[in-house]
């Protein structure tokens, strides 16, 4: 075999740029790698924390596939992404379609759009979130005015789960921002010639638009999905899980196992599964969207 | 006039953006009762007394207090993702070195890796190292890049300079971090500017480390100050004050987003993210 030969400057080493990202490679095997393999390690244990990890091999995960309390959680946080992830990406990039309709102010209206995003989960505006959701808060009252009756928010297990769908979606800024980039990347000639050729908007939209956004359309709805299953500050800060454990995510689970009954076995095992979990979507949306490019 | 239907369909959407922030301010003027009977955001009344009182918290410490915590935590924070983030994205960008494509696949596997899956064992690490309950866990893992966006955000830009700026540099007998120095540092002050503002953003927004790594209430970050405050008041208690913090809390966000903002998002739009 040959060598391989190494395209750098005169003078320069192969070994120099190995120095330079050197310190990502050891930030990467202390506080990703080795925490992901003592994740795995962990689950096998039976750990309170405190004394010895004592090894029980795959019971952890038996435990888990007859815990009601897991499955609903399962359930819960799956609903949850399934109801957040779509409606967040229609709505995000029906926003960045009407910004980029060359319209006047576009630069203030996308900076007011982002706002919320910059927020993300500070707990100041999950607080927030708490005020205008409570019976008589600002929604409630919103509704009466335009002639609705106001909504037990936190009385119902489908409402309380919307709570957290609204937060999240009023907080669509950024993934908005990603496709408006896109958006903008694309030739106006394109569409030009597709107006000349008898094209509406609508079939510009499935055959220039669409296509040309399947990149982005991806990271988006990848980056959204792994936070989404991931959910943990706002069911934890607004609905406290309830009512009957309708917002109580995987995400919280994991934190109650570990720190509240003190199950560091258990909570590492679930934790994995939910890696596992969201390993399997991601990989089947790549595989999927590998297929429909070819 | 083909474009009004738009505007009133944005202008809406601004409306539901801005409009809850406009009322949480005006409800941190009100009484409990005039917050729960009114959809306009102006308080009858406007009495900044309110505001000294959220100041002084519920807690012994006061909200400067907190902020200063936070700083503490943010302020290595940057120059650490600065520093590593630099470097490495100088490393992918200029250089070729053995298992180049491996290492660049790991940073885009860290970059999707769940926070949840390695906070744990973190956790016990950190605990067994006796650094529990100080600002190591929250600001030592940014000296090794461990943000894999701010490296990609600075390997386009880096990409973007000309190489021949480095060639010219180093003919005229420039090492390569002098080449880094002098020559493309100035060219990413953008990128710099948008990594600054997102570390300051993330910690300011950070909950879950900050909980589970810092335990008194001396050393709590403004969002775990925040939280305390409201689990121990309440449904009685003067609402005006709680809500009051929350506004407080969101100052230094809306004010660094303001202050960076055309840098900040014209750097995501233009060479950012959005690959």
């Amino acid at each position: 075999m040959k060598a391989r030969r190494y395209n750098n400057p005169v003078g320069v080493s192969r070994f120099t740029g190995l120095l330079l990202i050197s310190p990502f490679i050891v930030g990467f095997l202390l506080f990703t790698l080795y925490p992901f393999i003592c994740s795995f390690a962990l689950g096998l244990t039976d750990y309170d924390g405190i004394h010895a990890p004592e090894f029980i091999g795959a019971d952890n995960f038996r435990k888990m596939s007859a815990d009601d309390r897991f499955i609903k959680a399962v359930k819960v946080t799956l609903k949850y992404a399934l109801i957040l992830v779509p409606l967040k990406l229609v709505v995000s990039l029906m926003t960045a379609l009407l910004l980029n309709a060359e319209i006047k102010g576009m630069g203030v209206y996308r900076t007011i759009f982002y706002i919320p995003s910059i927020l993300g989960a500070n707990l100041s505006v999950v607080i927030m979130w708490q005020y205008l959701f409570t019976a008589n808060g600002l929604v409630d009252q919103f509704l009466e005015m335009i002639g609705l009756s106001p909504v037990s928010w936190y009385g119902s297990p489908n409402n309380a789960l919307f709570i957290l769908v609204l937060l999240r979606l009023w907080e669509f800024g950024s993934t908005m921002l990603i496709f408006l980039t896109a958006l903008r990347d694309i030739p106006t000639e394109q569409y030009e010639a597709a107006r000349v050729d008898g094209c509406g908007f609508w079939r510009g939209f499935l055959h220039i638009t669409l296509p040309q956004l399947r990149g982005v359309m991806f990271i988006n709805l990848v980056l959204q999905t792994i936070s989404a299953l991931q959910e943990f500050n706002a069911p934890y800060m607004i609905t406290g899980g309830g009512p009957l454990r309708s917002t109580y995510t995987v995400g919280m689970l994991i934190y109650d196992e570990m720190f509240t009954y003190h199950n560091a076995g258990y909570a590492n095992a679930v934790s994995w599964v939910l890696f596992v979990m969201i390993a399997v979507v991601v990989g089947v949306m790549h595989l999927v969207s590998r297929g429909e490019r070819k | 006039m083909k474009k009004l239907p738009i505007y009133l369909i944005l202008s809406a959407g601004v409306i539901i953006m801005l409009y809850p922030l406009l009322w949480l301010v005006g409800a941190s003027f009100k009484t409990n009762e005039e917050i729960f009977s009114s959809v306009w955001f102006i308080p009858r009344s406007i009495d900044l007394q309110v505001y000294r009182n959220a100041w002084q918290t519920v807690t012994p410490y006061t909200m400067g207090h907190y902020f200063l915590n936070t700083f503490g935590i943010i302020i290595p924070r940057t120059v650490f993702a600065l520093i590593s983030s630099v470097v490495v994205a100088y490393g992918f960008a200029r250089f070729d070195f053995p298992f180049k494509r491996f290492f660049y696949a790991l940073l885009m596997i860290g970059m999707f890796m769940p926070s949840i899956v390695t906070i744990m064992p973190s956790y016990f690490m950190w605990s067994r190292l006796h650094l529990l309950d100080t600002y190591i866990p929250l600001t030592v893992p940014w000296l090794f890049a461990c943000e894999g966006m701010f490296v990609f955000i600075l390997i386009r830009f880096f990409r973007s300079i000309p190489v021949e700026m480095d060639e010219a540099a180093r003919i005229d007998g420039c090492g390569s971090i002098k080449a880094l120095v002098y020559i493309l540092l100035p060219c990413i002050q953008p990128a710099v500017v948008t990594i600054a503002v997102f570390t300051f953003l993330r910690t300011m927004n950070e909950f879950l480390q900050p909980l589970i790594m810092i335990q008194s209430v001396e050393n709590y970050p403004l969002s775990l100050a925040l939280r305390l405050s409201v689990d121990s008041t309440g449904q009685g208690y003067e609402q005006g004050k709680i809500i009051a913090m929350s506004v407080i809390g969101l100052i230094p966000s809306i004010a660094v987003f303001a202050l960076a903002q055309k840098k900040f998002i014209n750097s995501i739009t233009s060479g950012g993210i959005s690959g």
